[in-house]
């Protein structure tokens, strides 16, 4: 299926295998019975698929008062959310896609974010929103929208995005404990990845990114699913004597520049991946401060690989192509070290079907 | 009614109005440098629930929200030096007339977008329920806020979940410029809108302070022993201009008939009428409370302009906690 097995996680004696989703599942648990304070709500956190499974179990075991569903009011409930977290509560809310978050702009930019600056430090707000992404399988122009360079641009949020079912417990359970509003984007196509994830209340720092992968031709920077996509190229780089260094960022801000700065000064070479839109994107933010400030330690021209500036189609027609896979990062990245990329076509087609993360995915949310 | 409450609702009111006509006198100085929105002539409803309320409770309000402030126990001084930016503000002079806070009373902040601590009052009662206490969260918002899509989110949810929120809301007729009929059906009665909605709600002259105080009194005394939200809504007028100190009658969007037929219902003058024909008060002990006041908030803006900006450099601070 996926390549999550040669992620280099933290062989710990402790851990053991699980999805994505079982990870913040775990995450929600056990932050629910680490501290009472903690409530965690949405739309469908009770129904039969416990949005995607991420929340099932939980109303049964913490209570309705803590656990509960909602009314179909995005910016009431941020707000909400919000003034619960005044008083000392710290809640997680949940929404199946970004998108039906656009509606909730005005509390999550202009309070949430504001309020510790704007009253002088005297109350942060520590809420949770977990936002996840769609993409594929038709889900067409507002069900797949990657808005986290809006998300970044907010001074006051911090926007975490894991590739890991690791990560995705350690940084939701750090994102809900964190005293600031925490906006935590889970891509749809990592939610059945497995992985080794360590039991307890293993949290991870935000900020400091992973090193998903070393290696010393050039510097790959990816988040949430495009990592996935860095570590099949790079295998398949390997063969061709390339070696990749993959960044993966965890978090698009704060960003952690030191990191990247270093892998660049050794590999001479940077490719940003992006699951956004191009224009205004992380990877040009990434690609900016590389080149202000690194440029003497390139040795080509940094790129950035992202979607393309339209709206995602939904037919399957429209969609061929539109997906940036592991062949088109390893095309990227031997255009840049002026190597051949004739095999690539064979050894890396688009994956069949094209607008799925694999076949097991089949729908139809 | 007390003779005492009665009292202390005159005084109040006095205090607040006496503010708010310094603020509006020496605005012209340049010095306070933030849009101010003046509540001179709404300052019943501001008096009496900060009377009604403890000071545990919990407020809210939004870019009005002066008298909410002092009404509440808003500390004077640190009001004025927020207006003018300097560091002793309530809020260390980032926020500005439209960002007041003072948690050791229970006033947890107000903000510039319309509508958008209404919610945030919900949540301040959801948090209560969660804790058990006795507490109330009150949402000040005024005719133009109920136009927001949050405030049916946010009544909706507080109603579904029985939390312990009074909202008041001030109809003064205006939003900016735009008049009540351009912006909502004729007929239409904001409280029994909350009504449908599912809060229960009710109505009042919100010149009578009295009145007001009643209103606010025994809300309060249902939502404490768990009767859920109550609205309520008072007809009020705002004397001066939206945004700014001075009168604007004469810019075309009211009339100055319909300013002085309003002007005329005052409720300071109609309290302090009624205190000394019940023989309360006496012309005397008024215009010592009127010397304190005054002497007060000299006192404040003193202190408010002798206070300190802060540095340049704190700009690029308390962004993260
Ligand atoms: C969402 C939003 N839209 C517009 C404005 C501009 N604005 C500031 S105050 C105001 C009028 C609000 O009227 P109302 O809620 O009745 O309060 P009042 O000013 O009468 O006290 C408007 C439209 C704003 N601050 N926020």
């Amino acid at each position: 299926m996926l390549i999550q097995e040669s992620m280099r996680e933290s062989n710990q004696a402790t851990s053991r295998q699980l999805s994505f989703s079982k990870a913040i599942n775990e995450a929600l648990q056990i932050a629910l019975a680490a501290d009472d304070n903690v409530i965690c709500y949405g739309l469908g956190t009770d129904d039969p698929k416990g949005i995607f499974g991420t929340t099932l179990g939980l109303q049964e075991r913490f209570g309705n008062d803590r656990v509960f569903d909602m009314p179909l009011s995005e910016n009431a409930m941020t707000g909400v959310a919000i003034g619960a977290s005044l008083n000392g509560i710290r809640p997680v809310m949940c929404h199946q896609r970004l998108d039906f978050f656009l509606l909730a702009m005005d509390q999550l930019v202009n309070n949430a974010a504001k309020w510790f600056y704007m009253f002088d430090g005297q109350r942060s707000v520590p809420i949770t929103i977990r936002l996840i992404l769609g993409r594929g399988w038709g889900q067409g122009p507002t069900h797949s929208q990657n808005l986290q360079a809006w998300f970044a641009h907010i001074p006051g949020l911090k926007v975490v995005m894991p590739s890991s079912p690791a990560d995705a417990k350690g940084l939701l359970l750090a994102s809900i404990f964190d005293p600031n509003p925490v906006v935590f984007i889970e891509h749809r196509w990592l939610h059945n990845t497995i992985g080794e994830v360590p039991e307890g209340d293993a949290r991870v720092e935000i900020g400091p990114l992973r090193i998903a992968r070393e290696g010393g031709d050039i510097t790959i920077v990816s988040m949430s699913y495009m990592t996935i996509e860095a570590l099949h190229a790079a295998n398949y780089l390997e063969e061709r004597g390339v070696s990749c260094e993959i960044l993966d960022l965890r978090c698009v801000n704060p960003i952690d520049w030191p990191a990247i700065f270093a892998s660049v000064e050794k590999t001479g070479k940077l490719l940003v991946l992006d699951t956004g839109a191009q224009t205004g994107s992380i990877a040009g933010e990434i690609v900016a401060r590389v080149a202000m400030q690194r440029m003497s330690s390139l040795t080509a021209p940094p790129a950035r690989l992202a979607m393309p500036d339209v709206p995602e189609p939904t037919s399957f027609g429209m969609t061929a192509g539109f997906y940036i896979r592991a062949g088109d990062v390893a095309r990227q990245v031997l255009d840049m070290l002026q190597l051949d990329r004739a095999d690539v076509a064979v050894r890396l087609a688009e994956p069949v079907p094209h607008d799925v993360p694999g076949s097991w995915f089949t729908g139809p949310f | 009614m007390t003779p005492d409450i009665a009292r202390q609702l005159l005084f109040g009111m006095m205090r607040i109005r006496h503010v708010e006509e310094a603020i509006s006198a020496r605005y012209a100085e340049q010095a306070m440098r933030c849009p101010v929105h003046l509540c001179s002539g709404q300052e019943a409803v501001s008096t009496a629930a900060g009377l009604a309320l403890r000071r545990s409770d919990f407020a809210v309000s939004g870019h009005r929200a002066h008298g909410h402030y002092l009404g509440k126990g808003g500390d004077l001084p640190a009001m004025l030096a927020e207006i003018y930016g300097k560091k002793t503000g309530c809020a260390g002079g980032r926020g500005g007339s439209m960002h007041l806070i003072d948690e050791s009373v229970g006033f947890m902040g107000s903000t510039a977008i319309v509508g958008n601590t209404i919610p945030v009052g919900v949540g301040l009662g959801l948090s209560i329920k969660l804790s058990g206490g006795d507490q109330v969260s009150c949402v000040f918002l005024g005719d133009g806020a109920v136009e927001t899509g949050v405030f049916f989110e946010s009544l909706n949810f507080a109603a579904v979940r029985k939390l312990p929120v009074l909202f008041i809301c001030e109809n003064n007729l205006y939003s900016v410029y735009s008049p009540l009929h351009v912006r909502q059906p004729v007929g239409r009665r904001i409280f029994e809108l909350a009504q449908a909605i599912g809060v229960d709600a009710a109505h009042g002259d919100g010149n009578d302070v009295e009145t007001v105080f009643g209103l606010i009194e025994s809300a309060i005394a249902q939502i404490r022993e768990g009767g859920g939200p109550r609205f309520l809504e008072f007809d009020t007028y705002r004397w001066r201009e939206h945004c700014g100190p001075n009168f604007d009658n004469d810019i075309g969007y009211r009339t100055e008939q319909e300013y002085l037929k309003n002007r005329a219902l005052e409720p300071i003058a109609r309290q302090r009428q009624k205190l000394l024909l019940e023989g309360l008060l006496t012309d005397e002990q008024i215009a010592s409370v009127e010397d304190s006041i005054q002497r007060e908030t000299e006192a404040a803006f003193h202190f408010a302009i002798e206070s300190p900006f802060p540095d340049a450099g704190d700009a690029h601070t308390r962004i993260y906690a």
